[in-house]
């Protein structure tokens, strides 16, 4: 039997493209934070909402746990996770949570936690956005769980909800 | 007088050419940047707020001397490689970046082959 090279060449060529274009839709597209998660955080420095004070990733070293949340005044997301953001302050002692107020103005941020209640230990002010970068925020609210060492052992995109607040309560017992 | 003049126009003038030359690096690298936030635009057509918080970064790591590579790489570690429309040379996009070579070697080979066998016939 004759073997035709051009149509193996076809065939091949063909199979070959199917294959990219299979692959290519199984892949998911979409943004995942699993690049971030194991990675150390950047030095930082932010200026307190409440005073002239610097806060800086020192603070974060003495705490076994802390949740970075990034939030601000005029997100509607902010106030449903605010009450899951209090009960973390409240019932677990392993967990300080490092309030990041961001592109706000800060009255209206000390406004929004004097109203909802204030569950940080410590709230930074980052008016232009700038470091949330370092962060790899892209929208807020976000938060990040990191341990003592400053490694992010977990990135929440959007509000924390219920199964959320479990799953920072498990990671941090 | 006249060396004073000169002096102005040349420090006016290369002024303006470095102005010139940073913004042209500025949209290069912005086009390269996906908004991650945005459907199918790119940081220099978005007007987002991400967008914006984004062009302000990588201004100040142009003003303090990083070059593109360096700010891609910033930018991947934190967003993955997702941020960045032309992805860099990895395992798993090899094909990628073969894709085109070999679509050119095959198509080659096609064609030599098609003539190949029109020039047998032709001698048969």
């Amino acid at each position: 039997m004759k073997i035709n090279i051009s149509k193996i060449i076809i065939f091949i060529f063909v199979g070959f493209f199917l294959l990219i274009f299979w692959l290519g839709l199984k892949k998911d597209n979409n943004y995942d934070t699993k690049n971030i998660i194991g990675n150390k955080i950047d030095s930082f420095q932010l200026s307190s909402i409440y005073s002239n004070k610097f806060i800086s990733e020192e603070i974060l070293k003495e705490n076994k746990f802390t949740l970075i949340n990034f939030f601000a005044s005029w997100c509607a997301p902010c106030r449903a996770e605010h009450e899951y953001l209090l009960n973390l302050s409240n019932n677990s002692k392993d967990i300080k949570i490092l309030g990041i107020n961001f592109k706000d103005k800060k009255n209206n941020a000390i406004s929004f936690l004097n109203e909802l209640g204030d569950p940080y230990d410590s709230v930074g002010y980052d008016n232009d956005g700038k470091i949330s970068i370092s962060f790899g925020i892209y929208g807020i609210p976000e938060s990040i769980l990191v341990d003592h060492n400053l490694i992010v052992i977990k990135k929440i995109i959007g509000p924390i909800d219920q199964n959320q607040y479990n799953e920072i309560l498990e990671l941090v017992e | 007088m006249k060396i004073i003049f000169l002096f102005i126009i040349y420090v006016l003038l290369s002024t303006h050419l470095y102005t010139s030359e940073n913004q042209a690096v500025l949209l290069e690298i912005y086009k390269n940047l996906r908004c991650l936030v945005c459907q199918g635009q790119s940081i220099a057509d978005s007007n987002s707020d991400f967008a914006a918080t984004i062009k302000l970064v990588v201004q100040d790591q142009i003003n303090i001397g990083k070059n593109k590579d360096e700010i891609y790489s910033f930018l991947i570690s934190k967003y993955g490689e997702w941020i960045v429309y032309q992805p860099t040379f990895s395992k798993s996009n090899l094909l990628l970046w073969i894709l085109p070579y070999f679509i050119f070697i095959a198509g080659g080979l096609i064609i030599l082959v098609i003539v190949r066998k029109s020039k047998d016939n032709k001698t048969n």
